[in-house]
């Protein structure tokens, strides 16, 4: 019963928040809902079982990746670009459109029988990630071990090789966006200092 | 068995059954119950760090601090600062964003306090005990720059959004090195989880983390520098920096809703010092086998849990007066340095403890590969009295695991079986 | 009444289909960006309640742990574009960013 208020209070968090953002009109209002938003879906995979994932999601998500998009905000959102007012006519389409297109997938998901589906599985078979063990399980399927129950059951699930090479591929990725980023975002200061030269 | 808190509140729950509420409504009457203890508890580092920030700065400035309320050394004086912050005016900018005005200091409190709950006070007493507390508990710690954020921005006064931003760059900023330096005695312990951590380092003082290897004990260092800076203390408090900002994200508020924002801090601090302890200086052992084995006795001779709660007592007033330490080592540097300015300090993190900490990873990893040669992976038994984590498989048919899904450091090495066994 | 697998999919598919919606109507080009952070999400969780209600097991974890890090990534660079374009036509409004226009 704990599960299910849980679950209700992090999915009406989540689910009203992510509404929040297409509703509201004044962008840090837009952010705070998002952090709310996200900060549910972190209480949504601790309930999934997968702790590590929702660690993760606070501490990457919210914490980093959100923190920037409020500096973004901050920084270009001043006076007229608070709220850009949407015409009612764009407004009602995109409601009909989101709805439709909420309501092809809700159907698409009802209408699958999943516990007919050779792979579903009951819960609480697999007890490590019903401890809130997954860090160690997950460390170990990145080097290609499923070392949870699945040893005898499914051995050739999980790559065999593990997720190594994703993950190298992803620190380069990283370095490759930081160095970008920076660049990007630098100060330009020679353009105007030449331009008032120009003017002189 | 060691009561956790954990029982407690389970123990509350089948009270509450037991005076026939139904189950839903004993569950939540024992969750409210046992938070408020466990908040009420975690005020408890927040008065008395104020009380000692003022005696030491006091005295470091030649001067006495409060010594009117409640007696000759004014013990009582964070209640005091409480009350008369509790009966100012409630005041609301006129400018100011209302709604996010008033939820930023709760979003601070709630993440100082709530990384907290996963700080094991003593063996087996841990409010919420998980697999990855130190994780959570970075990840918790770090949804404060939110509430900074949010009330830099909602203050509607120029000030508020400079210092805020400030803040929250600097406090993002010095997350990368406060988790490289954590991650390093992660690596060492081979465990995410405070409560294993801790009891590793039981036995004589140098089983302590913090002279596992030279690289560790550096680590100590930056870690603290780190974790002072997260914390906005000085040398690193830019935002608060009451001469140049008049107060940061911090200028309009008042009453109680700043006392919010210091409860906040202190309680950060001590957790911040808390995982400092943990992590190398050895949790709540005291270092001296005889001092902690001192129950043992009539611990193991009866079978009341008397014993082990007084030991875990006794543990529990190590692990405070060390991590009170550590908070009046933070005090006494802020009353010592001078501040930094935001240059200096966005270049010390990014220039200086983001490489010092790479370089310290790297030491860390590659110092039991270079002692493997030697033959032992460790000097000493720096894992204390503790069997080294193994896998925890649970297949259903219990066949015994494979020697290859062991973790990585118990699979036996190629060339030196025997020697790492012997130097286990 | 038992959480299922259903009930993940919907709250996905909400938040997928709100960050979709807020992606083509907003004009705001950071409000384009938490549109995008939405459908990551909502991928996120369709993955994890895979990862934990069939066999897929912990690769749907390890999965969205790559897809986590990068969105964090996407986003640095997308604010970083959006910065400039602010910076060179003072406007974040993305209706205003035509000057490529057949």
């Amino acid at each position: 019963m704990t599960e299910q208020t849980l679950f209700f209070i992090f999915a009406i968090l989540a689910g009203g928040g992510a509404i929040g953002v297409v509703i509201l009109q004044d962008i840090v209002r837009m952010a705070f809902s998002l952090i709310i938003s996200l900060g549910s879906t972190a209480g949504l995979f601790f309930l999934l079982g997968a702790d590590f994932v929702a660690a993760t999601q606070l501490l990457v998500y919210v914490g980093g990746t959100l923190v920037l998009l409020i500096f973004g905000v901050m920084l270009t959102a001043s006076g007229p670009f608070r709220r850009i007012k949407m015409s009612t006519g764009e407004t009602l389409l995109g409601a009909a459109v989101g709805l439709l297109f909420f309501s092809v997938i809700a159907f698409t998901v009802i209408g699958v029988n999943w516990q007919a589906v050779p792979s579903h599985r009951e819960v609480a078979t697999t007890p490590s990630d019903q401890s809130g063990n997954t860090s160690r399980a997950i460390g170990m399927r990145l080097i290609g071990i499923p070392a949870d129950t699945e040893i005898g059951l499914h051995k050739d699930s999980g790559s065999p090789t593990g997720y190594l090479l994703p993950f190298e591929i992803v620190s380069v990725h990283l370095l490759v966006v930081l160095v970008g980023a920076a660049y990007l975002a630098r100060a330009k200061r020679h353009e105007s200092r030449d331009a008032a030269e120009g003017d002189a | 068995m060691i009561p956790t808190l954990a029982d407690t509140a389970t123990t509350i729950q089948s009270t509450l059954e037991g005076w026939k509420l139904s189950e839903g409504w004993a569950m939540f009457l024992a969750a409210v119950i046992h938070v408020t203890l466990v908040a009420g508890f975690f005020g408890l580092p927040a008065g008395i760090f104020i009380w000692a920030e003022r005696k030491v700065s006091g005295r470091i400035q030649d001067r006495l601090g409060p010594t009117r309320v409640g007696g000759k050394f004014g013990w009582l004086q964070a209640i005091a600062d409480g009350g008369k912050l509790i009966q100012k005016e409630d005041l609301v900018p006129a400018d100011a964003d209302g709604p996010l005005f008033r939820v930023a200091p709760y979003v601070v409190v709630v993440s100082s306090l709530a990384a907290l709950m996963f700080l094991p006070f003593s063996d087996g007493w841990i409010a919420v005990s998980l697999d990855i507390g130190l994780y959570l508990m970075l990840a918790v710690m770090s949804l404060e720059v939110i509430g900074v954020i949010l009330a830099g921005y909602a203050s509607g006064s120029k000030w508020a959004l400079f210092g805020g931003m400030r803040e929250a760059a600097q406090m993002v900023s010095y997350e990368i090195p406060m988790s490289i330096c954590v991650v390093i005695p992660i690596i060492t312990a081979g465990s995410l989880n405070l409560n294993e951590i801790g009891a590793m380092q039981s036995g004589w003082a140098g089983n302590w983390i913090l002279f596992n290897d030279p690289f560790t004990f550096i680590t100590f260092f930056i870690y603290f520098v780190c974790a002072t800076a997260s914390c906005k203390r000085a040398p690193f408090d830019l935002a608060e920096a009451e001469s140049e900002l008049v107060a940061g994200f911090l200028t309009e508020y008042s009453g109680f809703r700043w006392s919010f924002f210091f409860l906040a801090e202190y309680a950060s601090m001590f957790a911040v010092c808390g995982i400092a302890v943990l992590l190398f200086l050895g949790g709540w052992h005291t270092g001296i086998p005889f001092l902690d084995g001192l129950l043992d006795g009539p611990r193991y001779a009866s079978d009341s849990f008397v014993y082990s709660w007084l030991t875990n007592l006794l543990g529990f007033t190590v692990f405070f007066s060390k991590a009170s330490l550590l908070v009046c080592v933070q005090i006494w540097i802020r009353w010592t340095l001078p501040r930094l300015r935001i240059d200096q300090v966005m270049m010390t993190c990014l220039k200086y403890l983001v490489p010092i900490s790479c370089v310290l990873f790297l030491g860390a990893v590659i110092w039991p590969l270079a002692l493997s040669f030697t033959g032992h992976t460790t000097w000493g038994s720096p894992t204390g009295n503790r069997a080294a984590p193994t896998m925890r498989l649970e297949s259903r048919g219990a066949s015994p695991p494979s020697t290859s899904t062991l973790p990585l450091r118990q699979r036996p090495l190629a060339a030196s079986d025997s020697n790492e066994e012997a130097g286990r | 009444m038992e959480v299922t697998l259903n009930h993940y999919l919907l709250i996905g598919a909400v938040m997928f289909v709100s960050g979709v919606v807020c992606m083509a109507t907003k004009r705001n080009g950071i409000a384009v960006l938490m549109g995008v952070e939405l459908v990551l999400n909502g991928a996120n969780v369709n993955f994890v309640a895979f990862a934990r209600y069939t066999t897929l097991g912990l690769d749907g974890q390890v999965v969205s742990l790559f897809v986590i890090v990068l969105a964090a990534a996407e986003a640095a660079v997308a604010l970083a574009i959006a910065l400039n374009f602010y910076n060179n036509h003072q406007t974040i409004d993305i209706d205003q960013g035509d000057r490529l226009h057949g």
